[in-house]
């Protein structure tokens, strides 16, 4: 990547969910290597942004450019090939597969990197003895720990993560965010939702908040105070 | 003993049923289309190998190696084509446009071969037997049995293990987490269609040699593929093939009883079945 150029730019995007507009004009920019958590209330538009990144949803004016590159009419399918995996809300593991065979559709674009079946289960103990396991039987965290992991093995180079700590007990979230550094060390770009703004100001380098579909606030987590972050989250002027 | 041979020669037609029901099965697996025009594809392989035969004086189990691919690649291209247009949204589009298939294919082979019956004649396999004790098994049906079981094998086989399989059982358990991974659904649903009509394919011809065939043929087999999927329990292979077997004995021993009651003990059994164990021998109970 060449350098100053964003991995991920997202400018001036609207995008739909429906009939319902979900992002107005929002503008999000994401450098190689970094950590960025997206935060806001329910219906702010953070899964839709994600989305429309993922190529699930289409956007209706603005642009999303990853590693320069216009991703105007490249289906899902196709930008997972280019290296850009999402894990989706509710982890939509696929239920009549086995542990193991999760994580073997999750390498189905053929992009070479480091991850492999053994590569994940030593990322994420909470797996480890359970390759044979259905997919359908796993507790919370241990199928967030699976779709992270499916998701690992497109070796992406940017990792999308959409709600991660949603319904965990907060040790299982701890636990999943350990694998955070390992991630970011194979030379992964993260970005991830987060409902826990503790959790997101700990683990990200850079901070988005989203408000009604509009970016509310940006910066990192040490140039944030709690009033501002309540301000841009619940659309209070203090 | 003349039962004891019908309960036989029963078991062996499963291998055929069971051959007419896995594409059925497959594609209703994948993409939730129920193709209506599934026996007509039968009928329209066997037409295939009819011309083949004619034009070459080959076996028709030789035209297999020529009409399977052939099938297969048709069954690609319908679906990219056509098909891929239909599913997805309402229920009701994928039915009427396979209905229209059917209707197109039926009058299709009609007007280039006229109604009358035809067949395939593929030699001294069709007139010899096995001796078992005081049963004789044809080998011609031992071989559609055989067949038949080789050929739900190899596609368990192909699901269970392979790239491919993984991405299909990934895209019917949920279509857009499996375009997150990298599936593109349409080439999936393709190949899915392109393996239903090549397994198809295979009944058909076998069909042709056993029995005759015309043009309007097809929505009966395509009734007794429904019977044996259902019969066997959905998204079970091997309960497919149970399933063929199960209506072919029925029909065998129904004929026994009388020539005009086996194709009707058949649908007795599927009804029963229906009534009392709606998820089929095989399947997992229906959980929705």
């Amino acid at each position: 990547m060449s350098a100053g150029r964003p991995l991920l730019e997202v400018a001036g995007l609207d995008a739909w969910y429906g009939d319902f507009q979900a992002l107005f004009d929002v503008s999000v920019s994401v450098a190689g290597g970094e950590v960025v958590a997206i935060i806001g209330a329910n219906g702010a538009g953070k899964s839709t942004l994600l989305r429309t990144v993922a190529g699930l949803l289409p956007r209706t004016a603005g642009a999303v450019r990853f590693d320069g590159a216009d991703l105007a009419g490249v289906p899902a399918h196709r930008r997972v090939a280019l290296g850009i995996s999402l894990v989706p809300e509710g982890r939509r593991i696929f239920p009549s597969l086995s542990v193991e065979e999760n994580l073997l559709v999750g390498a189905q674009a053929r992009r070479p990197g480091p991850w492999s079946v053994p590569a994940v289960l030593e990322l994420f103990p909470l797996l480890a003895g359970k390759r044979r396991r259905g997919g359908g039987q796993l507790s919370g965290g241990e199928q967030q720990a699976l779709a992270i992991g499916r998701g690992l093995m497109a070796n992406p180079r940017l990792l999308l993560l959409d709600e991660v700590s949603l319904g965990l007990a907060p040790i299982v979230v701890r636990r999943i965010y350990e694998a955070l550094p390992a991630i970011r060390a194979a030379g992964t770009t993260v970005v991830v939702i987060e409902q826990d703004i503790g959790q997101a100001l700990r683990a990200a380098d850079r901070v988005y908040c989203l408000l009604e579909g509009r970016v509310a606030l940006e910066g990192a987590p040490a140039s944030l105070d709690r009033d501002r972050i309540a301000a841009a989250y619940f659309g209070v002027r203090a | 003993m003349t039962t004891a041979n019908n309960l036989v020669q029963g078991l062996l037609l499963g291998g055929l049923y069971a051959m007419f029901a896995t594409g059925l099965s497959l594609m209703f697996g994948v993409m939730r289309l129920v193709n209506l025009a599934h026996g007509d594809f039968a009928i329209l392989a066997a037409f295939l190998a009819l011309v083949m035969v004619d034009g070459t004086g080959l076996n028709p189990l030789l035209t297999l190696a020529v009409a399977v691919p052939a099938m297969f690649v048709l069954g690609y291209l319908l679906q990219r084509g056509l098909l891929n247009f239909a599913v997805g949204g309402d229920g009701l589009a994928p039915v009427l446009v396979t209905f229209g298939l059917s209707i197109i294919l039926q009058n299709l082979l009609l007007e280039l071969f006229s109604a009358d019956s035809r067949g395939l004649d593929a030699g001294a396999i069709e007139d010899t037997s096995l001796a078992l004790g005081r049963l004789n098994v044809g080998w011609f049906p031992l071989l559609t049995l055989v067949t038949g079981a080789a050929v739900l094998g190899g596609l368990q086989l192909l699901l269970a293990r392979t790239r491919l399989g993984r991405a299909l059982r990934a895209t019917s358990d949920d279509p857009e987490a499996a375009e997150l991974v990298g599936v593109d659904h349409r080439h999936a649903f393709a190949m899915a269609t392109g393996l239903a009509l090549a397994t198809v394919a295979i009944a058909g011809i076998f069909l042709g040699i056993r029995t005759t065939f015309s043009p309007a043929l097809g929505p009966t087999r395509l009734i007794f593929a429904f019977e044996a999927v259902i019969i066997g329990g959905l998204g079970s292979l091997w309960g497919t093939l149970a399933g063929g077997m199960v209506l072919g004995v029925a029909q065998t021993l129904g004929a026994q009883v009388s020539p005009g009651w086996g194709v009707l003990t058949g649908h007795l059994v599927f009804l029963a079945v229906l009534a009392f164990r709606p998820s089929g021998l095989f399947g997992k109970p229906v959980t929705t």
